[in-house]
């Protein structure tokens, strides 16, 4: 399975993803209206602390951020050119604890345990006939389908360089529209022969 | 919903994640630059699908990327991307798609090449650019108007994905006229 998920035996492991999801949403809300450049630094490193007690698997996924630079770069000459460099720093470390933050208990949560954890939030939807259990098949087909799309996506640029000696590039977009829309039709056959998708009402 | 339905806003979340893996493409219109291709995930998922379903499909992406599947551009995902100051662009996307189906069911009777491409560039630009830009102004502490500036450097390359998407929908109409179900919804 793709996922970002770090697998391993440490104490945020542990901690059940609900609880996790809640301090992650209390922080962010804590530290929001804060400009203080000392409480943000203290949280960067608090973070960073935190990925070190979770050993040096988890330090090593700070290195995930590296697209985010140039951005921060982009801010921080933003507020340098406003003339409060501070504020452009304090800014940067508030994003930058944040993601870290997010991403610990992403890295630490399966994601089987993420979709429980969220499920008692899902069932609101079955008022507009959408059954929890239809979420979990979009998402089960959704995740099934990606490595079925690349391959499709090989083999169409393999038969556009075995004709041309070139890469199909975005040539092959049209193509590959109609052919993953067959697919889709297939799947709904095979979908609809099989029941069908879970309805609201019944469970 | 129907079985159809919930398939295509599966298909078309999944073609979403996969532009944004795919190796990156060369353009020959943008003079070799190499953009992404993800970001003509949201237009073409609102031109081909229409509103309701393209907006779905995205906010069905965007739950998996949260439950921790690296499917954006260059492999990031997880929960962090929500705190990046880009987040405006990611929920930007469901807007995004929703209006080009919009626009696309209104212009139902038009040629599909103008119809996709008015959809692509009023929902894949104007309003994705609406919320990203509030987005980086309240993440980054900007001004609305220097976070605009630093969103602008993207606009060259959205349009040409949206002339794209256009072709790719008129292409489409002409192999396949069914799979725009933005037409005969």
């Amino acid at each position: 399975m793709i996922s970002l998920y770090l697998p391993g035996r440490t104490w945020l492991h542990a901690i059940p993803a609900g609880w996790k999801l809640i301090a992650l949403a209390l922080v962010s809300l804590t530290v929001a209206p804060f400009d203080s450049l000392p409480l943000m630094a203290g949280l960067v490193l608090a973070t960073l602390a935190l990925y070190a007690s979770l050993g040096r698997a988890a330090l090593a996924q700070v290195a995930l951020l590296r697209p985010m630079w140039p951005l921060f770069l982009i801010l921080l000459a933003l507020h340098a050119w406003n003339g409060d460099v501070l504020l452009g720093l304090v800014v940067c470390l508030r994003i930058l604890a944040m993601v870290l933050l997010a991403n610990a208990v992403t890295m630490t949560t399966r994601m089987d345990a993420m979709m429980d954890a969220v499920e008692p939030l899902l069932r609101p939807l079955a008022l507009f006939g959408v059954a929890p259990r239809a979420v979990a098949l979009a998402v089960a087909l959704m995740i099934r389908l990606i490595p079925l799309l690349f391959a499709l996506w090989e083999s169409l640029n393999e038969s556009y360089r075995a004709r041309t000696g070139r890469r199909g590039g975005w040539r092959l977009l049209a193509p590959f529209c109609i052919q993953t829309l067959r697919l889709s039709h297939h799947t709904a056959e095979a979908l609809a022969a099989r029941g069908g998708v879970p309805r609201g009402s019944r469970r | 919903m129907k079985d159809r339905s919930l398939v295509q806003i599966a298909l078309y979340a999944a073609i979403f994640a996969v532009l944004g893996l795919l190796p990156r493409f060369d353009l020959p219109l943008a003079g070799g630059v190499p953009i992404t291709a993800q970001s003509m995930g949201a237009m073409l998922a609102g031109v081909m699908l229409g509103a309701w379903r393209g907006a779905l499909s995205i906010v069905l992406l965007l739950f998996v990327v949260a439950l921790g599947a690296p499917l954006l551009a260059g492999g990031r995902g997880g929960l962090g991307v929500f705190f990046s100051p880009s987040v405006g662009f990611i929920f930007g996307w469901i807007a995004a798609a929703f209006v080009a189906g919009l626009i696309m069911q209104a212009l139902r009777r038009a040629p599909v090449f103008p119809a996709a491409l008015v959809a692509s560039v009023v929902g894949g630009i104007l309003v994705l650019y609406a919320f990203g830009i509030v987005g980086m102004s309240a993440m980054g502490s900007l001004s609305l108007l220097d976070a605009a500036k630093a969103c602008l450097v993207f606009i060259p390359g959205d349009t040409i994905k949206a002339v794209l998407v256009a072709l790719v929908a008129q292409t489409v109409a002409r192999g396949m006229p069914e799979a725009l179900l933005s037409r005969n919804a």
